[in-house]
C-alpha cells in the first residue's frame, strides 16, 4: 500500500572493485528471486482470473451478476462481511484494550487464545460451530427454542466469520495501544476529562488507522472465507449459499467462466475498498 | 485566585518499596516551591500525588481550605506540566490549548479568545496550526504550558519540565517562567533535580532524599545551612573532609575548625567546605598546603590544593585573591564556615578515601 517501499530499490553497498562483478551478481540474484517469487505466487494467478474474467471485456460483470442466484449470494457475502466487520472492530478493539490496560491471571494465555482461530483450520472451525451450534447439540436446541436458530442461516454465517477474523483487528491495534504514552491521557485527566472524553479525543484518533487496517483485513478475508462457512451455511441457493461457496460449486459443475466472472467481481469490490481506505486514511494523516 | 498548597504526613508505598515516607511542607499562595533531589527520591511522585494521578498511602493534600485528598484528578484543577511535555499528537497546537477549555465546554468564541491570549503569552502565535511533532522541544513546552494555563489552574504543577531540553534552551526557558510567573502569580510547584534551577527560580526549596524531606527553606538558607550532610553536598559544590570532635572543634587531620558544639566528644565528623569558602591567603593561619594544579575560569581560578595532612581539596579563589601564588606553591589555606555532621563510625573508612581533586569529594561542579 505505501509507495515508499516500492521505490527503495536495492543499491550495492560499496565494495573493493574485485568483489564488485560477484556482488553484482549476488544483488541480482536476490532480487529476481524475490521477484519471481512475488510473481508466481500472487501475480500470476491474479492475472489469470482477471483474464478469465475480463475475457469479453467489462460485459462480465454483467454475465456474473447474470448467472442465476449470483446477485443473492454476492450480496448476502458483502452483507455478513460488512456486519462481521463491524463486530470485530468493536470487540477487536475492546479485547486489545482489556489485554493491554488491564492486568488480570490468565492475560498471557488470553492473548495466546486470540490467535487460535487463524491457527485452528477453518473447517475444523466449521465443524467444531455446527457441533455446538447444530439442530442436534443441546445449545442449538436450547437457542431454537427462545426463536434463534444458529446453523444453516445466515447467523451461522456470521458467527463463523466472527470466529475466524477475531485476531486480526486485536493484533492490529494492541501493539499501537502499547506504544501510547500514558502522560498523553494523563495530561486530559489533569484537564478535567473524563475517562470517555480522554479515549475518544486522545486515545482513539491514536488507534483509529490500526482499527480501519485491521477491518480491511477482516472484510478482505470475511468475503473469501470458504472453510469456515461451508458446513455452518448450510448452502442454500438464494438464501444462505454465499459467493465463494457459489463459486466452488460452478467450478465443479465445469462452468469456469462463470466461476471466473464472480470471482472477479468479488476481487473489483475488495480492491476499490481497499484504494478508497488508503486514501481516506492518507487524508486524514495530511489533515 | 492563587491558593497555598499543603500536604502533611504523604506517604506512598509502590508494592513494599516506599518511594515517599511521611512528606510535610507548605508552598505558600503564588510562590514557586523546588522539590529538589536526585531521580528516585520521591519528588515527582509527591507532585503526583498533589495532582491526584497517584493515589497516596496516606496523608493529606490541601489547596486553600479545600481538602484534595480524596478528589478525582479532574476535580482538583491543577495545570500539570510533564517533563516530556504529554501534547495530543493528533491534534494542532491550538487544539491541544483549548482541550481544557473543551472539556469545560467553554463557547467557542471565549475558548478561542483564550486561546489567542495564551498562545501570545508564551510567544507561539504564529504556530497554531502547527502539530506538536513540527516544534522543537522549548516550543513544546510553552506549549504544554499555554496547555496547563488555558482553563485557569488555582496551582501550576511542573515536573522536570526543562530535563529533556539542552543547556541552552533550559537557560532561557527558566528565565521566561520566572517573568511568566511574576506576571501570572500562581502558585507553582517545580520538581526538579537542578539544583541550580531550584536555587535560581524558587521561593521556597524543599530537598528530597530517599523518600524523605530532609530541608525546606529559602534558597539562601538551604544553601548556607544546609540542615543535614545530605543537603551540604546535593545543595552546591562541596569538599568532604572527615575528622572527629575534640572539645567542641573538630579536627580534621592536622587541622581544627569550630562548630562542633551540637555533636558528641569524640564522634566522627563529615565536615562540608563550599569550593569558595577555601581561603588561599600569606597569612600564617589554617593550615599548609600545596596546589597540585590550577586552572583558570575566567576571573576565577581553580585550585586542587594538596593539604599537609594528605587531604585534597578543591577551591575556587579570584585570582586578585591569590597573590601571584602558582601550580607548585606552598601556600596557607583557612576554611570558612565548614558545616559539620556526625557519620556512622562505620561508614566513615570509606567515605574518607574519596578522592576531591576528580570530583568524587565535590558533589557537583560550580558553573
Amino acid at each position: 500500500m505505501s509507495g515508499a517501499a516500492q521505490t527503495v530499490g536495492i543499491r550495492s553497498v560499496p565494495v573493493r572493485s574485485k568483489d564488485r562483478t560477484g556482488a553484482a551478481l549476488r544483488h541480482l540474484g536476490l532480487r529476481g528471486a524475490a521477484l519471481i517469487y512475488l510473481g508466481a505466487m500472487v501475480l500470476v494467478p491474479i492475472a489469470a482470473i482477471v483474464t478469465k474474467g475480463f475475457g469479453d471485456g467489462l460485459t462480465s460483470f454483467r454475465t456474473a451478476l447474470a448467472v442465476p442466484g449470483a446477485w443473492p449470494a454476492i450480496r448476502l457475502t458483502l452483507l455478513t462481511s460488512a456486519v462481521a466487520t463491524l463486530i470485530n472492530a468493536v470487540m477487536g478493539t475492546l479485547l486489545a484494550w482489556v489485554l493491554v490496560r488491564y492486568r488480570f491471571p490468565g492475560r498471557r494465555v488470553l492473548s495466546a487464545v486470540v490467535d487460535l482461530p487463524m491457527a485452528i483450520p477453518t473447517l475444523v472451525t466449521g465443524l467444531m460451530l455446527l457441533t455446538l451450534y447444530g439442530p442436534n447439540s443441546p445449545i442449538g436446541q436450547a437457542l431454537e427454542g427462545v426463536g434463534l436458530r444458529v446453523a444453516f442461516t445466515s447467523i451461522g454465517i456470521l458467527l463463523a466469520l466472527c470466529v475466524v477474523t477475531l485476531p486480526l483487528v486485536v493484533r492490529q491495534v494492541q501493539p499501537v495501544l502499547l506504544e501510547l504514552d500514558p502522560a498523553e491521557e494523563e495530561a486530559a485527566s489533569t484537564l478535567g476529562a473524563g475517562a470517555w472524553f480522554s479515549f475518544r479525543k486522545v486515545v482513539f484518533p491514536a488507534i483509529r488507522p490500526a482499527i480501519v487496517g485491521g477491518g480491511l483485513l477482516t472484510f478482505a478475508r470475511c468475503i473469501g472465507e470458504f472453510g469456515s462457512v461451508v458446513l455452518i451455511s448450510g448452502n442454500l441457493a438464494g438464501k444462505t449459499l454465499t459467493a465463494p461457496v457459489f463459486i466452488f460449486q460452478l467450478a465443479n459443475q465445469f462452468r469456469p467462466a462463470e466461476a471466473a466472472s464472480i470471482a472477479t467481481l468479488m476481487f473489483a469490490i475488495s480492491f476499490v475498498l481497499v484504494l478508497v481506505t488508503a486514501r481516506l486514511l492518507a487524508r486524514r494523516a495530511e489533515a | 485566585m492563587s491558593m497555598p498548597i499543603k500536604v502533611e504526613g504523604l506517604t506512598k508505598h509502590f508494592g513494599s518499596f516506599e518511594a515517599v515516607q511521611d512528606v510535610t511542607f507548605t508552598a505558600a499562595a503564588g510562590s514557586i516551591t523546588a522539590l529538589l533531589g536526585p531521580s528516585g527520591s520521591g519528588k515527582s511522585t509527591v507532585l503526583r500525588m498533589i495532582a491526584g494521578l497517584e493515589q497516596p498511602t496516606a496523608g493529606r493534600i490541601w489547596m486553600g481550605d479545600d481538602e484534595l485528598t480524596a478528589k478525582s484528578v479532574q476535580e482538583r484543577a491543577v495545570g500539570f506540566v510533564f517533563q516530556h511535555y504529554a501534547l495530543f499528537r493528533h491534534m494542532n497546537v491550538a487544539d491541544n490549548v483549548a482541550f481544557g477549555l473543551r472539556v469545560r465546554k467553554e463557547e467557542k468564541a471565549s475558548r478561542d479568545a483564550r486561546v489567542k491570549e495564551l498562545l501570545e503569552l508564551v510567544q507561539m502565535t504564529h504556530f497554531a496550526h502547527r502539530y506538536p511533532d513540527q516544534l522543537s522541544g522549548g516550543q513544546r513546552q510553552r506549549i504544554a504550558l499555554a496547555r496547563a494555563l488555558a482553563p485557569r489552574p488555582r496551582v501550576l504543577l511542573l515536573d522536570e519540565p526543562f530535563g529533556a531540553l539542552d543547556a541552552k534552551v533550559r537557560q532561557d526557558l527558566r528565565r521566561w517562567l520566572d517573568e511568566l510567573h511574576r506576571e501570572l502569580g500562581v502558585t507553582s510547584l517545580l520538581v526538579t533535580h537542578d539544583q541550580e534551577e531550584a536555587l535560581e527560580l524558587a521561593n521556597q526549596v524543599v530537598v528530597m532524599h530517599e523518600g524523605r524531606v530532609e530541608q525546606a527553606g529559602a534558597p539562601a538558607d538551604v544553601y548556607n545551612d544546609p540542615a543535614t550532610a545530605f543537603v551540604a553536598g546535593f545543595v552546591g559544590a562541596a569538599n568532604v573532609l572527615h575528622g572527629h570532635v575534640v572539645h567542641g572543634h573538630v579536627h580534621l587531620g592536622t587541622f581544627q575548625v569550630p562548630g562542633a558544639d551540637h555533636l558528641e566528644e569524640g564522634a566522627a565528623v563529615a565536615a562540608y567546605v563550599r569550593p569558595h569558602d577555601v581561603r588561599v591567603t600569606e597569612e600564617e593561619t589554617g593550615v599548609r598546603g600545596r596546589i597540585e594544579r590550577m586552572a583558570t575560569l575566567g576571573w576565577l581560578a581553580r585550585l586542587s590544593i594538596k593539604l599537609s595532612g594528605g587531604e585534597t581539596l578543591v577551591a575556587h579563589v579570584p585570582h586578585d585573591e591569590l597573590g601571584g601564588a602558582k601550580e607548585g606553591d606552598e601556600v596557607w589555606v583557612d576554611l570558612r564556615s565548614p558545616k559539620a555532621f556526625g557519620i556512622e563510625s562505620d561508614s566513615a573508612g570509606s567515605a574518607a578515601s574519596a578522592d576531591p581533586v576528580n570530583g568524587q569529594g565535590v558533589t557537583s561542579p560550580v558553573a
